[in-house]
């Protein structure tokens, strides 16, 4: 098992080199000299060109890409992820500031998606085409096919215009996350049920299932206690895409409901051409997105005898 | 079996109602899009205009009418190039194995190492609004999916006997790729194309939203999502219309994939989770 959990974290050295090399990347593509930008932020209007090439040889661009790569990861590793545009302020303390409200909201999103998700996917294969069954599954095609943000602004134009149960946006209470967290984990909540359910018809039709069955033992036994065990393993598996999927999606739901996560900050840096932030973000959310799936693949893991006692999947 | 139909018959018949009625547009539309009219801005529904008007005055069936052509046109041209260049890297590095096929698995785990959402707004910020961007975006995020299947399945069929026979029979590689593969995964690979288009139109409409996908004042539902914004709380028709439509568009799409895998028996997890 440590062996295979070894494997893994190794594995994703060069996964976490690609990410931090399309973050580089982006700075490196983007429009505008930042030896410019820096100079004029420092309130110099018309910059003279030998200003301008001084300023380029102190922020290091005029040296070769290769070897700025490795002076950025470097300082990056370091936490470092250079100054924004904008406010000048430390990209890496922007994010760190900004990083709690986004993981908040990531954690009760994915917290609803693995209660509800599991809950109506269990529901709906127990009660196979059955009334239950139908309306879970139809429910799920129709949650699949909205759009976010439009799920979003009708859910604020239901229960906070009309109904004023809730607050538009701005942070509070768990209540100032409710609405945000269920824009962002229904898609997800509707794919957990369809694989749970998918997975649990699986296993019911095996033979163990059927021998207990025919034993007469209780459906809540038969689902709960002898499959569900077995089916659990495939959606676990999944959870880390989840959490991607959530995690894109915190920009658009930050942005909607205002709230000061590091994808409302992403948004904001695309709006000022603020490309040092652009960059850190992209750095952190796949940093975190990475140490997610590793985490999840162990979890998996520890769930499956399979993986672990076959020496490795 | 013959829910999967009905469910492809429905899925079909929404399809071709938002094709044909943006094909027809300029026929059907009762007003240019882009017609302003800044005396009668922010109407409801009333029989002049049966949907209403924008922030504008501008007519909203008119524009809903012609709402649906950027998007889709786009979507699926993003996901045709997403397709071929999946296809292509994949049988590369399935076929061929070796350094190729460790250089292209490490591209999908990279690119599938970052979440969608993350990296399109990432480029699509970074170059600036423009078709270009917005294709770009939505192929680097989009054609890990169809390298990773169509990899699975040449490794898989690579062995067979029948492919054996074959390559003694004196096929070259591109025959043997083309000809002999290809049409083993094609139900795959049309699966995965149904459900990445969907997952475009629903990128497009989210970029759009934050103002780096299809731009104004160009009549699209993701731009009448994106005028709306500053005005959905007085005249929530301006959301609701344009929402609608990418919706039943959305669950066309999601339908005919799911009748598509279900007529194939297909449970492969790639296709489902790409």
């Amino acid at each position: 098992m440590l062996r295979y959990s070894l494997q893994k974290i190794l594995s994703l050295i060069p996964v976490l080199a690609g990410i931090s090399l399309i973050a580089f990347l982006l700075g490196v593509v983007s429009p505008g000299d930042p030896a410019e930008i820096a100079l004029s932020r420092g309130g110099m209007s018309e910059a003279t060109r030998e200003q301008v090439s001084a300023m380029r040889r102190e922020m290091g661009l005029d040296l070769p890409l290769p070897v700025q790569y490795a002076r950025w990861l470097g300082n990056a590793l370091k936490g470092d992820l250079g100054k924004s545009f904008s406010t000048g302020e430390p990209v890496g303390q922007a994010l760190a500031r900004r990083l709690p409200v986004t993981l908040r909201l990531a954690a009760y999103a994915m917290l609803l998606t693995c209660f509800f998700g599991i809950l109506f996917g269990i529901l709906s294969a127990a009660y196979k085409d059955r009334t239950v069954d139908l309306c879970i599954r139809g429910a799920a095609s129709v949650i699949l096919s909205l759009p976010g943000f439009w799920l979003a602004i009708l859910m604020i134009l239901i229960f906070a215009e009309n109904l004023r149960w809730l607050p538009t946006s701005g942070v509070g209470g768990a209540k100032s996350m409710l609405m945000p967290a269920v824009t962002l984990s229904v898609a997800t909540m509707a794919t957990a049920a369809r694989l749970t359910r998918s997975a649990l018809l699986t296993e019911m039709g095996k033979q163990y299932c059927l021998a207990a069955n025919a034993r007469g033992i209780g459906k809540y036994r038969l689902v709960v206690r002898n499959a569900l065990p077995n089916a659990i393993v495939p959606v676990v598996t999944l959870l880390g895409n989840y959490f991607g999927g959530i995690l894109g999606g915190s920009v658009i739901a930050e942005t909607i409901f205002a709230l000061p996560g590091i994808g409302s900050y992403a948004v904001q840096a695309i709006y000022m051409r603020d490309y040092p932030a652009l960059q850190g973000y992209v750095l952190i959310t796949g940093l975190i997105y990475v140490i997610i799936t590793l985490v999840i693949d162990i979890l998996s893991l520890v769930l499956n005898p399979k993986i672990r006692l076959g020496g490795g999947a | 079996m013959r829910k999967a139909r009905i469910q492809g018959v429905v899925a079909t018949a929404i399809l071709s109602v938002i094709i044909i009625s943006s094909l027809l547009a300029p026929v059907l539309a009762p007003y240019p899009p882009n017609a302003t009219e800044i005396s009668i801005r922010l109407q409801g529904p009333s029989a002049a205009h049966p949907l209403g008007t924008d922030s504008l005055g501008r007519d909203m069936l008119s524009r809903a009418l012609y709402g649906g052509r950027a998007s889709m046109l786009l979507a699926l041209a993003a996901t045709l190039i997403s397709m071929l260049v999946g296809m292509v890297l994949g049988m590369i590095s399935g076929y061929y194995g070796g350094i190729a096929d460790w250089c292209i698995t490490a591209a999908t785990n990279i690119s599938q190492g970052l979440p969608g959402t993350c990296l399109m707004i990432a480029v699509a910020g970074v170059l600036g609004p423009s078709v270009f961007s917005l294709l770009l975006a939505l192929t680097l995020t989009s054609w890990a999916g169809f390298s990773r299947i169509v990899r699975t399945e040449v490794l898989r069929m690579r062995e067979e006997p029948y492919i054996e026979a074959m390559r003694c029979l004196g096929s070259g590689d591109l025959r043997l790729l083309f000809r002999h593969m290809l049409p083993n995964m094609l139900h795959n690979i049309a699966i995965l194309f149904t459900i990445r288009t969907g997952r475009c139109v629903l990128s497009i409409a989210s970029l759009s939203f934050l103002g780096l996908g299809v731009q104004p004042p160009n009549p699209d539902w993701s731009v009448m999502v994106y005028d709306a914004r500053l005005h959905y709380r007085s005249a929530s028709h301006l959301i609701i219309v344009p929402g609608l439509c990418i919706f039943l568009l959305l669950l066309a799409i999601n339908m005919l994939g799911d009748a598509l895998r279900d007529r194939f028996d297909v449970r492969s997890e790639e296709v489902r989770e790409c």
